[in-house]
């Protein structure tokens, strides 16, 4: 069994988001990397899957900063192979484009299982999943939370909105977009990382024809502007409270 | 007759671990147990866990330690040295064996998730509460005169103020910090902070078992601090406290450091020279466990609170070395829900209702953890919301007219 992982890391959002002076993109100054929460949990199942059907994981992710930080984690968990992706990944690399390069890469792996984050925050032109299986020629399934193999198969439960959960078997080689693993991502304990940087190579495999036209082209980025709309109610604690009281009851809510 | 050869038996992880206690000051004493019992007994949650310390030694001698690390409730101690106080060979229970037993926990991954966020916050942010480490300086805003950031001063000062993780960023406890800042302005103290370069002292992640995370913590702080010329490290965490005092030096890093109350106490007729009002209050101060009972500093706090006018200094019933722990220290500041749900009630309820017994108007406190957690603890302790909860920075700065 070999389980393939291709991670992307987004904007961490705890720090403030600062929009570049060309008004189109982020600025790359102040802008911090993390991996995309829902690619965790793909590793995540990855290396559940492994530890209890035996197999490889290998986990990939574009050259970023950051990205040695996250490759080494995972193989502090328990990946086995970490490929960097090397190629100009500026902000304007659309999924579409990402996905077709990244899955010339993941061919000639044979894969029998892609596992990637369901979607990530800075998703433009749709999530990955989907577009990698287009281009991998593998099935997809999505939202899925709880993976179990057998016999080429894979027994999937996938969520859907008000609750329900069903009960799918998808034919391997299949691309599956994960929205939470089988259990939360693990602690990996500091020291166990340090051992990983010593001991796990980290291989660099280039990028080739990033093709970005046909993506969406962003024509202004902005934060949300402040409309008019909000009361701003000042004075002592009991004040704005009997104020608050009082406007509850005249929009009905009280 | 042929002889049969005894196969060597490799060692066992009890022994193991056993061997690794020895590699702490004073660990071998762990030989020493009487299994008296005393430390099961004074630990504030000690009827909950499955291994109090003594029992946890019963366990080890009984080459039985991996159930040990299989129970979770090695995760209800608050590492608060209480059990290390009262034991009468002075084993270290507190930061030999509690602490190396978590870190057997936490390799395997047995934690806590809440537990578990607030160390992949240190990990990435430097703070366990997640915070950017760009705003770590944002508290001092406003603060005239302006608190000096070292990498903007490029100057020698006399005080490094180390200000900590929730002095910097919790919101109950940046006034704590802000009230210390015009303290130290009114006294005319030369200090800076090292804002932006400032990471966490990272001893509660140690005692949480993550000793790796510590490690590398300090060598950040280290970084930053070898930069710059001071003559001394001041700070309100007693957790940073211990790390420079007792932890930082083991890894080299050796600064001379002082709680606040200490250096301030050094300072009491210029204090009570700028007192302008009193605060006409029944006080009652509560020792901090790593200002207290692990660091011996018991009568500065006292000082500085019976130096302000109008105030009548009570003790409670634990005071001193017997003083109770609030819950937060050793992780505790990260496991509210865990340990709730495993005792359903919280040991800063009970801190609380003592400050109530012996009549306390306010509760000052000098660790920057306390705050929040009592003043939570006044709202569901029955009758405990006139309890005020101060640090005694806030109080100093009150008299001073701030
Ligand atoms: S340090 Fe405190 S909480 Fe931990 S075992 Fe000892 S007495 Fe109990
Ligand atoms: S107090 Fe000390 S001697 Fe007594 S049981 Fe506990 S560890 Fe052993």
């Amino acid at each position: 069994m070999h389980i393939v992982v291709p991670v992307k890391l987004v904007p961490d959002l705890v720090e403030e988001l600062v929009i570049d002076p060309s008004g189109t993109t982020l600025d790359p100054d102040t802008l911090r990397l993390q991996l995309n929460e829902f690619d965790g949990h793909a590793i995540e199942q990855a290396i559940l899957l492994k530890e209890r059907g035996g197999g490889q994981v290998t986990v990939m992710a574009p050259d970023v900063e950051g990205v040695d930080d996250v490759l080494y984690t995972a193989a502090a968990k328990g990946a086995d192979r970490l490929i960097k992706l090397c190629g100009n990944f500026g902000q304007s690399v659309n999924n579409h484009a990402m996905a077709c390069a990244v899955a010339n890469l993941i061919k000639p792996l044979q894969p029998d299982l892609v596992l990637t984050g369901v979607q990530s925050h800075s998703d433009l032109d749709g999530s990955m999943g989907p577009l990698l299986a287009a281009y991998l020629g593998f099935p997809y399934v999505g939202y899925i939370a709880g993976v179990t193999l057998s016999d080429g198969r894979a027994v999937v439960r996938k969520e859907y909105p008000g609750g329900l959960v069903a009960e799918m078997e998808v034919v391997l080689p299949a691309v599956l977009g994960i929205q939470a693993a089988d259990q939360p991502p693990r602690y990996v304990a500091f020291t166990r990382i340090r051992q990983a940087m010593k001991t796990a190579s980290i291989e660099e495999q280039t990028v080739e024809g990033l093709d970005v036209s046909g993506g969406p082209t962003v024509s202004r980025m902005y934060k949300p502007e402040a409309a008019a709309r909000a009361t701003m109610i000042e004075g002592k604690p009991d004040e704005v409270a009997s104020r608050l009281v009082e406007l509850f009851r005249e929009l009905g809510v009280l | 007759m042929a002889t049969t050869t005894v196969s060597q038996s490799s060692t066992t992880f009890s022994q193991s671990f056993y061997a690794s206690l020895h590699e702490i000051a004073g660990g071998e004493k762990v030989r020493t147990c009487l299994q008296c019992g005393t430390c099961n007994g004074v630990c504030p949650y000690g009827y909950l866990m499955d291994y109090p310390p003594g029992k946890m030694v019963a366990a080890l001698r009984a080459q039985r330690f991996e159930r040990v690390t299989e129970a979770d409730t090695v995760w209800m101690c608050v590492s608060c040295y209480a059990c290390s106080e009262v034991c009468p060979v002075r084993i270290p229970l507190t930061a030999g064996l509690m602490t190396r037993a978590k870190e057997e926990l936490l390799l395997a991954g047995n934690i806590p998730s809440e537990l578990q966020v607030a160390l992949e916050n240190t990990q990435r942010y430097g703070n366990p509460l997640g915070e950017s480490p760009r705003k770590r300086a944002d508290w001092a805003k406003g603060v005239k005169p302006r608190v000096p950031i070292m990498s903007e001063e490029r100057r020698p000062v006399d005080v490094l103020w180390f200000v900590g993780d929730y002095g910097s960023y919790h919101p109950r406890v940046q006034p704590v910090s802000r009230a210390l800042a015009n303290v130290l302005n009114a006294l005319h103290v030369d200090f800076g902070i090292l804002g932006a370069e400032e990471v966490s002292d990272g001893d509660s992640q140690r005692l949480a078992g993550e000793r790796g995370l510590f490690e590398m913590l300090a060598a950040k702080n280290e970084r930053a601090l070898s930069q710059y010329e001071f003559k001394e490290i001041i700070t309100g965490d007693p957790h940073a406290y211990n790390a420079f005092k007792n932890e930082y030096p083991k890894l080299g890093i050796v600064y001379p450091v002082r709680h606040y109350t200490e250096f301030l106490a050094e300072r009491l007729d210029a204090l009570k020279s700028l007192f302008k009002g009193e605060v006409n209050a029944r006080v009652t101060y509560h020792d901090p466990c790593y200002l207290g009972r692990a660091n011996d500093v018991f009568e500065a706090p006292r000082q500085l609170l019976s130096a302000i006018p109008g105030v009548e200094l009570v003790e409670m019933p634990h005071n001193r070395t017997t003083s109770l722990c609030c819950g937060g220290g050793g992780g505790g500041m990260w496991m509210d829900g865990f340990h709730w749900e495993k005792a359903h009630t919280r040991l800063s309820e009970w801190r609380v209702r003592e400050a109530m017994q012996v009549g306390a108007d306010i509760l000052a406190v000098a660790c920057p953890y306390e705050a929040p957690r009592f003043e939570d603890a006044t709202k569901v302790v029955p009758g405990a919301s006139r309890l005020i909860v101060k640090d005694i920075a806030e109080l100093l700065a009150e008299a001073m007219g701030d």
